[in-house]
Formats: structure tokens, sequence, C-alpha cells
């Protein structure tokens, strides 16, 4: 196991360089760099630009060097002094901003998978059992109309709902008497109340997915010979169940940690845009709009390194649930 | 093929006929239809696939109006019923608004008012276009026969653009974006996959780290940095092609994924070892004899595909990030029901979303049916 562990770390480090690399090309592909949107503001607001300013600003910032030095100053002060640079567009350091909105987006996307596995784990093993029960018909409808809406339009239309029904608005993170409160009880529970939508929305599309891919394997083993023993032994039905079938059906879900978590970040960004949320997709998405290229750039390179650890992890369940791949 | 259909016709106890169906004499390609029509949802999704790509391609005739036909006198006018009958004759008309001042906002709403009656006739002279950039008309399949009377039938948007037109008009590059990028990721897919595949060992390796790589990054902000850096000042056409490419970009992996275990499980055949051993080039071996035996896997997937591009570029243009206006697809017009104030107040603003997920749906159902059908040997 120890083997493998480290086999798998050791394969993680090529990864993340490649994803800091396309991170920081990603940043520098709009035309021209922060210095000419910034002269662009600064001529349309009246003010003269000077040239001299401007040549002085691009190398305070390093932006006259060639691309690979500047790629080479950028991630070397990130690995060795968790220094992410500055937000040109805010003003203060790129770490300042980062952090906070990261840990949220985590929280939020950790919410999200869990929630989707205590719905996805009981509705598809429901699915497989009674097939082509009323109930199998009705989760199957609902997880193909789960998969064909767009994350931002259910959350759209529940806003929606929830504003005609309810008269409340339930965008953004705390109701206006809580946003600069002091913790208490109350604040929690405001939060937990915003965070009701966002988790729904984000974990439909997954639990629609999941459904699918729980119920198909369940059926895979549900005939098998060993559960025809269990049952002629005696064993209660949903016992033998829970107790065989579904475990050998479980390894699905533990894989699929590696792609929900991309899945569930990605949605997270829009989600997040559309319900006014403080993670990080609105803030890259206005620094990507402002070329701000170390805000953009640190929380590309931080969402692309919450993935792969979120696949690291998936890996190392998986190869603890099942010895055969540890010894592939 | 042809030998076994020859071996069919010298054997007389072969041909026996169920039911008008020679199973035993069916090519794979039957059976795959035979196969396919038993699934009654896919045979509904394809028909409603079939359907909206025809209302892409004659969407100049069947909108009422041009996609950017503006009214200011009628902004977020709520959708009218269509009616038959006017309680004396039968006849297409829907009701005329009414202008009433909001007790509680003190804002002028429209209200449908009943006693207006504006006829609507079918394939009326309305405003003149060019269809496909060919023949110039102006009939519309459905209008006022007053060209001067308003008619919205799914209401009208902030600038009292007409939204039927607006989604119709839609459709056709909403639905030709998800084409053209399965098509340039099944370009990659077939290439990259296929090479993958036939050659194994150190390429293989290569190819199979480079999509884990690329499916280990968060697609949407990936999407989002390269969409962003789409210069403004390329023309639509351009940046609907940007968009088409940074979408491809990451669908061929998908795509490739599948070929590739498409040819690991037949490259070791019989039929393409007699194929070697004839002397067939190689590109010759993957074409004609490998191809064409996983061409309906290949087809099952691109089916279901589609539906991820389509969402994919409604997610970037609804973020302003993509297709922009003047440019109409789907994304771009749900770009005006970001602000949930303006939904509130007009809550046919969220129709083209109603599109998108019945496509979506469509699509999924098709591709479903077409996958079990793709193995018709299957039981």
């Amino acid at each position: 196991m120890l083997h493998y562990v480290i086999k798998r770390v050791l394969y993680m480090i090529p990864t993340m360089i490649a994803i800091s690399i396309v991170a920081f090309l990603l940043i520098q592909l709009p035309p021209g760099d922060f210095v000419t949107s910034l002269a662009a503001q600064m001529s349309a607001q009246g003010d003269s630009v000077d040239p001299t300013t401007l040549a002085m600003l691009r190398r305070q910032y390093g932006l006259d060097q060639p691309i690979w030095v500047q790629y080479w100053i950028w991630i070397s002060n990130i690995v060795f002094h968790g220094d992410f640079g500055r937000s040109f567009d805010f003003d203060v350091p790129v770490s300042d901003l980062l952090w906070a909105r990261l840990g949220l987006t985590f929280v939020l996307a950790f919410t999200a998978l869990v929630f989707t596995w205590l719905v996805a784990l009981p509705v598809g093993i429901y699915s497989a059992v009674r097939k082509y029960s009323v109930g199998d018909y009705v989760a199957t409808f609902l997880s193909f109309v789960g998969l064909a809406v767009p994350n931002f339009l259910l959350a759209l239309v529940l806003m929606y709902i929830a504003l005609q029904l309810f008269g409340v608005s339930i965008d953004g993170l705390y109701s206006a008497q809580y946003a600069n409160a002091p913790w208490s009880w109350e604040k929690f529970l405001d939060l937990a109340q915003h965070l009701v939508v966002p988790v729904i929305v984000l974990a439909s599309s997954g639990i629609a997915a999941l459904v699918r891919i729980m119920r198909a394997n369940l059926l895979d083993e549900l005939f098998k010979p060993y559960v025809t023993t269990a049952r002629a032994k005696g064993l209660s039905e949903w016992r033998l169940i829970a107790k065989y079938p579904v475990r050998a059906a479980l390894n699905p879900f533990v894989s699929t940690i590696g792609w929900t978590l991309p899945e569930l970040v990605s949605g997270a960004t829009v989600t997040a845009i559309v319900l006014n949320l403080p993670t990080t997709g609105p803030l890259l998405l206005r620094a990507l709009i402002a070329q701000d290229v170390y805000l953009a750039g640190a929380m590309i390179l931080m969402l692309s390194v919450l993935t792969v650890i979120g696949t690291l992890i998936s890996d190392l369940l998986l190869a603890w649930l099942d010895p055969r791949i540890r010894y592939r | 093929m042809s030998i076994e259909q020859s071996q069919h016709e010298l054997d007389p106890t072969l041909s026996d006929d169920r039911g008008g169906r020679n199973i035993e004499r069916a090519g794979q390609w039957q059976l795959a239809w035979w196969k396919f029509k038993r699934h009654k949802l896919a045979v509904a999704g394809g028909i409603v696939v079939i359907l909206i790509y025809l209302v892409a391609a004659f969407a100049e005739f069947l909108a009422p109006y041009g996609p950017g036909d503006y009214s200011a006198r009628y902004t977020y006018a709520p959708p009218q019923p269509l009616n038959i009958w006017n309680g004396e004759s039968l006849g297409l008309f829907v009701n005329g608004y009414s202008v009433k001042v909001n007790p509680d906002s003190l804002a002028r709403e429209f209200v449908i008012d009943p006693e207006i009656v504006i006829p609507v006739g079918l394939f009326v002279e309305g405003a003149p276009y060019k269809m496909w950039g060919l023949f110039e008309s102006n009939i519309h399949l459905i209008g006022p026969l007053d060209a001067s009377d308003p008619m919205y039938l799914w209401g009208a948007d902030r600038l009292g653009r007409d939204m039927l037109s607006r989604v119709i008009h839609g459709a056709r590059i909403s639905m030709t974006i998800g084409l053209v990028g399965v098509g340039m990721s099944l370009f990659l897919g077939i290439l990259l996959g296929g090479i993958s595949g036939y050659y194994g060992g150190q390429v293989d390796n290569f190819i199979q780290r480079l999509i884990e790589f690329l499916l280990a990054i968060p697609t949407i902000p990936l999407w989002m940095g390269l969409a962003a850096a789409i210069p403004p000042t390329l023309s639509p056409i351009q940046v609907y092609f940007m968009i088409t490419v940074i979408l491809s970009l990451v669908g061929w992996t998908g795509l490739a994924r599948v070929i590739r275990g498409r040819f690991m499980a037949i490259k070791n055949e019989d039929f393409v070892t007699a194929a070697r051993l004839d002397g067939t080039s190689e590109l010759g071996i993957m074409m004609r004899h490998m191809a064409p035996s996983f061409a309906s896997h290949i087809i099952a997937s691109v089916t279901l595909a589609i539906p991820a591009m389509i969402l994919a570029e409604t997610a970037l243009s609804f973020l302003g990030i993509g297709l922009r206006p003047p440019v109409v697809s789907w994304g771009v017009l749900l770009q005006e029901a970001q602000n949930i104030r303006s939904v509130a107040l007009a809550p046919w603003l969220l129709v083209p979303g109603a599109a998108v997920i019945i496509t979506v749906l469509a699509l999924n159902f098709l591709g479903d049916g077409l996958r079990d059908a793709a193995d018709p040997y299957s039981d």
C-alpha cells in the first residue's frame, strides 16, 4: 500500500507542473497586458498617459521580461514564499482574496458531494431492486431531466420560485442583518439556509449521473449466484442486498470522486455567479474580464490543484477498498 | 458480407422468414435499426431532434419577425394566447394589450385586453428576409394580418423583441455549434484515439496521460480563461469559430477514449489479422476493415457528446464570455434573464432555457437508444 501511495503522489508532480504552465499560459493569452488596460482606463477618464510611467510600471511588475522568466518568477514565488502576486484590480495581495473564497468553494463542493451520495445511493439501490416499478420510472425520468438542466438555469428557476412563493431573495450567503454580525447560532442557521439552494443545484447533475451508474452496477450484481446462495440461507432481503451486492457495486462511488470534483468545481463557478455567492466563481470571471492576471492565474491554478488532490484521494480510497488495484 | 449472403442463397434452410423480417440475412445496420425502433423513447427523441433541426433550417420562414426587430412600445409585453374561436366564427386571432398602472409599484404594465382583437393569418407577408442568403421573401408561417399590430406569442423582452422569433433564430446557432464542435472533437478523437488504440505502447501511454491531464482541469474555469482571451475585435463568425474550437479542446477526450477502447477490442480479431496478412496498408485496415465495425458505437457517442457542447455554449454565453449579441443563441438570450428582478417581471425570459432542456433531453434519449442499438448482437 505504501508503495502505491508513494508512486501515486510522485505521479502528481508532473501533472501539477503541467497545470501551472497551462494556468500561466491561459492568463497570458489575451492581447495586451494589465498595463495596457490600465492605460485605456486612464485615457478614458481623460487622464494623460505618460509612456515612461507605463514602461516603469511594466518593469516593476516584470512584464518586460521574456515569458519563461515571468513564469519562473510567478511559480517560484508561489512555491517558495506562498506569494501569489498582487491583484492589480483590487490592489491587495492575491492570497488575501484567494483563501477565504477558496475555502468556501471547497465547503460548497464537499457539502454537495456528500448530499449527492446521500440521495443517489438509496435512490439508485431502490431503482435497481424495484426495476420497472413506478418509483424506478420516476427516478429514471428525473435523472434524465437532472442531466439536461444546466446548473445556472436551475438556480435561476429556484430563485424565481423562492421570490414568487415566499417573497425572499435567496442570493448571497447571509441575510442583510447578519452580513457583518459576529458569529452566532442564528448567523450559522442563516448561512445554512442560504446554502440549501446552491447545494441542491450543484448536486443535481451529479445525483442524476450516479443514480444511473448505481442502478446499472447493482443490476449486474443482483442476479449473481452468491446472492441466490445468501437468499437460500434465509437472510432477510434488505439485509442481504445491503451486505453483499451493494458493497460490490459501491466501487464506482469512490472512483467517481475523481470526475465529480472537477464537475462540482466547474458547476460551482457558474452557479455562484448566478446566486451571487462569495466563492471563486464571480471573482474569477471579474479577474478574467479585467485581465487581472495574477488573480485569475492563482484561481485557475488553485481550482485545478484542488481537483488533482480530489482525484488523488479517490484513487487512494479505491486502492484501500479494492486490493486488486494496489498490486496492479 | 457478400460471401455470407451468397451462402444464405445457396442454403434454403437458412432463409426462413419471420414475419417479414429475415433475422439471419439482415445486415448489422438492419438489425441495429430494428433494435432502435423498439426503443420508443429514443424514437420520440429522434423525431424531436429532427424537428428542431428543421426549425433551425427554416428559421426565417417560421419566425414571425426577424431576430433583431424591436418595438420600444411593447417592452416586456406578456405572451398572448393564440385563439381560434371568437364566439361566432373560426379564425386565428390574439388579443391586444392595454396599459395599466400597477397600484403597488406604480410601474406601467401591459395586460391582455380581450376587447382588442388582432386577426392572425398563416403565410402572411411580414418583414423581408433572405432565405439562406439566397432567396428573397417576406412570407412568414404565422403573423398578424396587419403588420403594424403587435403579436408576441411568447412575450417580448427588454427592447420589445419577440421571444418566439428569437428562440427560433437562436436554434440555428445553438444547434450547429453542437454539430461543428462535435465534428471537430470527432476528428481529433478518431485520430488520437485511433493511434492510441492501434499502436499501443509508449504512444498510447503519452496520449492517455494527455487525456487524463485535460480531464483533471476543471472545464468551466478552463473555458472561461480561453473564452476571455478571445479578442473583442473579432467578427461574430470568428468568435463562433473560436468558441467551437475551445469546446472541442476538451470534448475530444471522451470520444478518443471510446474509440481507443474499440480499437483495442478488435485489433486482434481474425478479420484484422487476415487483412494484415493480405498486405493491406495500415490506414486501409483502420478505415476499410476496423472503422465500419464500430461506426455504430461512434455515432452513439457523438450523439451523446452534442448535448454537452450545447450546454457548454449556453453557460459561456450566459456568463457573457461566449457568443455576444447581436448573434442570437439560446445562451445569449438567457443573458437577459441574468437579473432575477427582470425574471420576476417577465418570467417568459426563461423560455430559451426550456428550449435547451428539451433539446438536450431529446438528444440524450436518442443517444441512449442508439447506444443500445449499436450492438445489435447483444441479445
